[in-house]
């Protein structure tokens, strides 16, 4: 398989083993949490990961910010294989990471300070700086927060600023680890509809981890992964499908598509590929002029 | 009605933060709420609408600015009250609760709180199994480190280290948060076990619509320090309009009765659950069974 301009990201047989020690630091055994993974992701995709925890979707994603790297097979990111030391700050440019606790990201005490932290590291010229930072906070829609201190914001302003501080870095793709598990309804709606139309209007690679099944249906595309494989891939229509492969996976579809499987067990003749309330409604008003 | 007995009540309660400065916040605003024996009541609000702050005054971690809090008819305020009692009687399970796990053994850490009350090695030993048999951890695992286990593994051992101190309620703030589904169904699960086998009262702080909708027998809706909603999920959750004005949602199922209303469809409005929406929808789509 070669490596073409139109990947972000391509894994060959990529392998993470670790090892448990005993308390004589002796190995006591070996774990693969990663099993020679292949995997193509093309530049502009929006690409989310499910799986229980363990199952290995969290080493993925610290792999392709060069946070891990393999201890068998090779992963490039734009081109770039992770393992090549002069390439390590490259790829972190390019694969900009956002995590779990937006309070554990945030270092400034003003906002866009924060937000100017990556790229004064870069050496960039201050007219520059200033106009990243302005760019980065108009796309999160935080340019009216610029000013404030970010302990005073709720949870799902402190992860905008977050993301705000891996665009001003100017990636190509970002990786969400869980970005709205510590949020509130409404802050889990601002991040996520954040990174949608980033995805969209930028065209930033997005690589989406999350157990909310609701949050994917959107994506271009969903990997399912289990005991350090890929077990299913396709598209949100295609994996929510297999109602009862995801179920003994210990994953969740949408509610209205459990509704429209529970209702076809009641022998109601409705369509298996019922991801949102609105395609729920539309299938309905069918039957019932029937 | 008649035969409720009240186990927690507040007395025009209000919480400032920061008094006298300005930074002056508050927090709670005149509260007046009694929770009943044997209720599970579930607590929804936006971040910062108060309910972290009203859930510290229910064990007395936070003394009201005024009001009283009462546990059983006592104010636990009172200086004869002794606070280790309510603490005891009132366990609160923070959010995620498996970071204040710290002994080398399972069994160690759940027993942390029975030996702090000076009991018997016996009854430390009897109520540490009973606990994690409650919460579906296995003696296997007894001499394990809880750094061990998986997330919501561990959650189950920080959960049963509260359940030792045999507590008449129980609050716990988002048990879920960060769990994936296997693991939030286990624990609901087991929050609904001790609900209904040892008739502790449970609170239940929730971000999760469905979540709520499918377990508890009432709602409070905290906004701005105040008790915006109170009743049944049923009753609460028709208010749509209130709620997303307030930051909150209703569950997937119940927005979808909504548009099947407006499409003309002859449904309810208060179906919360999958389970009901099937029903609903097997009668309206004319198919008997």
């Amino acid at each position: 398989m070669g490596v073409g301009m139109k990947q972000m990201v391509v894994a060959q047989g990529l392998t993470y083993e670790y090892h448990i020690r005993d308390e004589q630091g002796k190995v006591e055994q070996t774990e693969q949490a990663l099993k020679s993974i292949n995997l193509s992701i093309e530049k502009g995709q929006f690409v989310a990961i499910l799986g229980h925890n363990g199952s290995g979707k969290s080493t993925l994603a610290k792999h392709m910010n060069a946070l891990l790297f393999p201890t068998g097979g090779t992963l490039w990111i734009k081109g770039m294989d992770t393992q090549d030391e002069d390439k390590l700050w490259d790829i972190r440019q390019s694969a900009g990471m956002v995590f779990q606790n937006p309070d554990n990201q945030i270092i400034a005490t003003i906002v866009e300070e924060d937000v100017a932290f990556g790229p004064e590291n870069l050496g960039i010229s201050s007219p520059e700086i200033r106009k990243r930072v302005d760019d980065s906070l108009r796309a999160v829609q935080m340019t009216e927060y610029q000013g404030h201190a970010p302990h005073l914001l709720s949870g799902g302003q402190k992860q905008r600023v977050a993301i705000a501080g891996v665009l001003a870095m100017k990636p190509e793709c970002i990786i969400l680890d869980e970005p709205t598990a510590m949020l509130d309804p409404s802050g889990r709606k601002e991040v996520l509809d954040t990174v949608y139309q980033l995805n969209q209007k930028e065209k930033i690679t997005t690589i989406l981890i999350t157990h909310y099944m609701e949050e994917v249906i959107r994506a271009h595309r969903v990997i399912v992964m289990e005991q350090g494989e890929i077990v299913m891939d396709g598209t949100p229509k295609e994996i929510f499908k297999q109602v009862e492969v995801l179920k003994q996976l210990g994953l969740d579809v949408p509610q209205v598509t459990e509704l429209a499987y529970m209702l076809r067990k009641e022998g109601i003749p409705i369509s298996d590929e019922i991801l949102t309330i609105e395609e729920m409604v539309e299938s309905l008003c069918q039957l019932k002029q029937k | 009605m008649s035969a409720k007995t009240k186990i927690i009540e507040l007395n025009k309660v209000s919480h400032l933060y920061s008094a006298g400065t300005p930074f002056e916040k508050e927090a709670l605003k005149d509260i007046n709420l009694s929770i009943y024996q044997g209720e599970f009541v579930g607590i929804i609000g936006h971040t910062g609408s108060g309910k972290s702050t009203l859930m510290q005054h229910f064990n007395g971690l936070l003394k009201p600015t005024s009001g009283t809090v009462l546990f059983k008819g006592k104010d636990i305020h009172h200086e004869e009250v002794n606070k280790k009692t309510i603490r005891q009687k009132i366990g609160l399970v923070f959010q995620y609760p498996e970071h204040q796990l710290f002994e080398m053994t399972i069994f160690e850490d759940v027993a942390f709180g029975p030996k702090n009350m000076g009991l018997s090695e016996e009854e430390i030993k009897q109520r540490v199994e009973e606990s994690l048999k409650i919460v579906g951890i296995g003696p296997e695992l007894y001499e394990k480190s809880p750094f061990e286990l998986s997330g919501g593994q561990k959650r189950r051992v920080a959960i049963a280290g509260v359940v030792a101190m045999q507590p008449e309620v129980l609050i716990l703030d988002e048990p879920t948060a960060g769990l994936d589904p296997r693991g939030r169904d286990e624990i609901l699960a087991e929050i609904q076990n001790l609900h209904e086998t040892l008739g502790i009262t449970i609170i239940l702080v929730s971000h999760s619509m469905e979540d709520i909708a499918r377990f508890v027998d009432r709602l409070i809706v905290m906004h701005r320090g105040d008790v915006a909603f109170d009743g049944t999920p049923k009753e609460v959750f028709l208010h749509v309009k209130e709620l997303e004005q307030i930051g909150l949602a209703v569950p997937q199922i119940t927005y979808l009765m909504h548009q099947l209303k407006a499409r003309g469809f002859n449904v309810p409005l208060d179906v919360l659950t999958i389970e009901e929406a099937v029903q609903v929808i097997r009668s309206q789509v004319g198919i008997q069974k």
